[in-house]
C-alpha cells in the first residue's frame, strides 16, 4: 500500500536521476567521443583530472569560489546580522526583502547586469575614472588576475543576502538576558559578538555553508554568460568543463568523470561541515 | 536593548549602504532598459518603454516566455502530485525500506545538474527523445522530488495524528483522508513548494540548455544568453530582455515573499 504512493515519483526519480547518475560513473570510465565506438579506459579519466593543467585549475577555481561565495558572505553576513541585532532599527523587514532578491532572480539575469558593470565602459571603470583612480580601470572580466575574483565578487553579492537573513532568524531567537547579562559584566560589542552571538548561530551557521558552498561548486550559467572560462582557463570550473567537454569538444567520458568527482566533491564538503557544525554545538 | 545613539545612526547607515549595494546592479539594468537603444532613439528622448514590445518581438521573448511557462507548468504540477503522494506514505506510513528509499530521494537535492545531464542527453538522443518539451522538464521533475518529498513529508509527519485517528474512525480511507482533509489543511506548505519549484523551472539554464540542442524549445534564461552572444550593440534591448526574463519570478516573490524566504531557509535546515 504505501508502494503504490511511492511509486510513480520513485518510477520518475530513478529514471531521471538515479540511473543518469548510474550511467555517468558508468561513462566515466570509457572514451567515447558520443558517436563512435567507445573504448573501456578504465580510471584514466579519473588520473587526467590530476594531470590535466585545465581540469586541476577548474577544481582549485572552485575552491576559490567557495571562499566567495561561502566564506566571504557569512562572515559578512555574521558581522551584518550581529550589528542589526544588538539595536533594533526600524525598516528590518524591507531590508530583509531587499537583501533576499538576488537569490530569486535568474543567474543569467544577474550575469547579465554585471557583465555591464564590469565592461570596458561600463559602470564600475566609470566610477574608479570618476575618482581619480584611471589606473586600476581594466576590462575586468577579461584579464587573466582581476577575472576569477571579480566573477567571485558576484558569487558573494547573491550569497551574502541569503545567508544574512538566515543568521538574521538564528539571531533573533538568542533570549534578550544573554545580552543584558553580559554587559552588567561589562561586555563590549566584540565581546558580546564572539562570546554570544557567534556560539549561538553555530547551527545556522552550518547551514549557511552547507547551503552556499553546494551552490558555489555548481555555479554553471554565471561562468557560461559572464567569460565561458576565459581568458584562458582563467575562470573556468568544473561544471563548465563537464558542458564544455560533452558537448564542445566530444570528450564524453571525460566530462562523466569531472562530473562524478564534483559529485564525491560536494558530498564530501557537506559531510565534513556538517561534521564540524555537530561537534561544536 | 539600548544602544547609543551614535550606534543607532551608525546601524541604519549600515542598513542603508548594503541595500544600495544590492539594489544598484539591478537598477542599473532597469535603467538600461528605458534608455535609448541607438543613436536615433537618443535624439527622441531619455525614456523608452517601446524598449520592452521590441524586445518580445526581434528578441522572440514572448516565445521563449511561453516556452518557459509550459516546461514550468509542467514540472510544477508532476512534481506536487507526485512529491505529495510519496511524501504522505512517507509521512504517514511505516514499512520496510522506508529509511533507504527516503535517504535515496535525499540524494537527489545534492547531485549537480551538470552530473546527470551528459549521459541523459547521449540515452535521449539514442531514442529520439532530445529536443522535446519532455526531455526539458522531466529532468527538472526528478531534481525537483528530492526536495518536493522531503518537503511534503516534513509536513506530514507534523500534522497530529489525532486528526488523521478521527478521520479513520470515521471510517474514511488513506486516499480520502489525503485528498479531502490533508492536502485542504497543508495548503501553506503545498503553496511554498509550488513557488520554490516554479522559481527554480523558470531560472533552469543547464537543462534546457543540453535538452535541446536546436532551441525548438528554448526557455526564457537562455533566450537571453543567446541575445546577449548576437546582440552586441546597444544594451537597452538586452536589458529590456533581462528585465523580461526577471520579472514573473520578481513579481510572484513580493507577492509571496514569506514563502520564498521560509522555503528556501527552512528546506536546508536539518533533517
Amino acid at each position: 500500500m504505501p508502494y503504490l504512493y511511492i511509486l510513480p515519483a520513485f518510477g520518475v526519480y530513478a529514471a531521471f536521476m538515479l540511473y543518469p547518475l548510474g550511467r555517468a560513473v558508468h561513462l566515466s570510465l570509457f572514451d567515447w567521443d558520443g558517436l563512435t565506438l567507445a573504448t573501456f579506459v578504465g580510471l584514466d579519466n579519473y588520473t587526467d583530472i590530476l594531470s590535466d593543467d585545465r581540469l586541476r585549475a577548474a577544481f582549485g577555481h572552485a575552491l576559490v569560489f567557495v571562499f566567495f561565495y561561502a566564506v566571504l558572505p557569512v562572515g559578512l553576513g555574521l558581522v551584518l546580522a550581529a550589528v542589526l541585532t544588538r539595536a533594533k532599527v526600524r525598516g528590518l523587514s524591507a531590508f530583509r526583502t531587499i537583501v533576499f532578491l538576488p537569490q530569486v532572480i535568474a543567474m543569467v539575469v544577474v550575469a547579465v547586469a554585471w557583465r555591464q558593470i564590469y565592461a570596458p565602459d561600463g559602470a564600475l571603470n566609470t566610477l574608479l575614472r570618476a575618482v581619480g583612480l584611471d589606473a586600476l580601470t581594466r576590462p575586468w572580466l577579461g584579464d587573466y588576475t582581476f577575472s576569477l575574483p571579480a566573477v567571485g565578487l558576484i558569487g558573494t553579492w547573491v550569497s551574502t543576502g541569503l545567508v544574512t537573513v538566515l543568521l538574521l532568524a538564528g539571531m533573533a531567537r538568542i533570549p534578550q538576558e544573554q545580552f543584558e547579562a553580559a554587559r552588567l559584566d561589562g561586555a563590549g560589542g566584540v565581546r558580546e559578538f564572539f562570546s554570544i552571538i557567534v556560539p549561538s548561530v553555530r547551527a545556522e551557521i552550518t547551514v549557511a555553508l552547507t547551503l552556499t558552498i553546494v551552490a558555489s561548486l555548481k555555479t554553471f550559467d554565471l561562468i557560461y554568460v559572464t567569460t565561458s572560462g576565459g581568458p584562458g582557463s582563467s575562470t573556468t570550473v568544473p561544471s563548465y568543463e563537464v558542458y564544455r567537454r560533452a558537448f564542445e569538444l566530444g570528450q564524453v567520458g571525460s566530462a562523466a568523470a569531472v562530473g562524478v568527482t564534483l559529485t564525491v566533491l560536494i558530498f564530501a564538503i557537506t559531510a565534513v561541515v556538517n561534521r564540524i557544525g555537530e561537534r561544536n554545538s | 536593548m539600548k544602544v547609543s545613539s551614535t550606534e543607532r545612526f551608525l546601524n541604519y547607515a549600515v542598513l542603508i549602504v548594503f541595500s544600495l549595494l544590492v539594489l544598484a546592479p539591478m537598477l542599473t539594468i532597469l535603467t538600461q532598459a528605458f534608455g535609448p537603444h541607438d543613436a536615433a532613439a537618443g535624439r527622441e528622448g531619455a525614456f523608452h518603454p517601446g524598449n520592452f514590445l521590441a524586445a518580445w518581438q526581434e528578441g522572440r521573448f514572448g516565445q521563449y516566455m511561453g516556452t518557459s511557462v509550459l516546461v514550468a507548468a509542467i514540472v510544477v504540477s508532476l512534481t506536487v502530485i507526485l512529491s505529495v503522494l510519496a511524501g504522505y506514505a512517507f509521512g504517514t506510513m511505516t514499512f520496510r525500506g522506508s529509511t533507504v528509499l527516503f535517504y535515496l530521494f535525499l540524494l537527489g537535492i545534492m547531485v549537480p545538474g551538470e552530473t546527470i545531464v551528459v549521459p541523459l542527453f547521449f540515452d535521449l538522443r539514442a531514442l529520439g527523445l532530445t529536443d522535446t518539451v519532455w526531455a526539458v522538464a522531466m529532468p527538472q521533475v526528478a531534481q525537483s522530488l528530492a526536495f518536493g518529498t522531503y518537503w511534503m513529508r516534513t509536513y506530514f509527519r507534523g500534522v497530529s495524528p489525532a486528526i488523521v485517528d478521527a478521520a479513520r474512525m470515521d471510517g474514511a480511507s488513506p486516499r480520502r483522508i489525503l485528498w479531502s482533509i490533508l492536502v485542504p489543511m497543508g495548503r501553506p506548505a503545498i503553496t511554498t513548494m509550488v513557488v520554490l519549484v516554479f522559481m527554480w523551472t523558470w531560472n533552469e539554464f543547464l537543462i534546457p540548455l543540453v535538452m535541446s540542442p536546436t532551441g525548438a524549445f528554448r526557455t526564457a534564461p537562455l533566450g537571453l544568453a543567446f541575445f546577449q552572444g548576437q546582440y552586441t550593440q546597444g544594451t537597452a534591448l538586452l536589458a529590456a530582455g533581462a528585465v523580461l526574463v526577471a520579472l514573473p519570478v520578481v513579481v510572484l516573490y513580493f507577492i509571496l515573499q514569506r514563502h520564498f524566504i521560509k522555503g528556501m531557509l527552512e528546506g536546508a535546515v536539518k533533517e
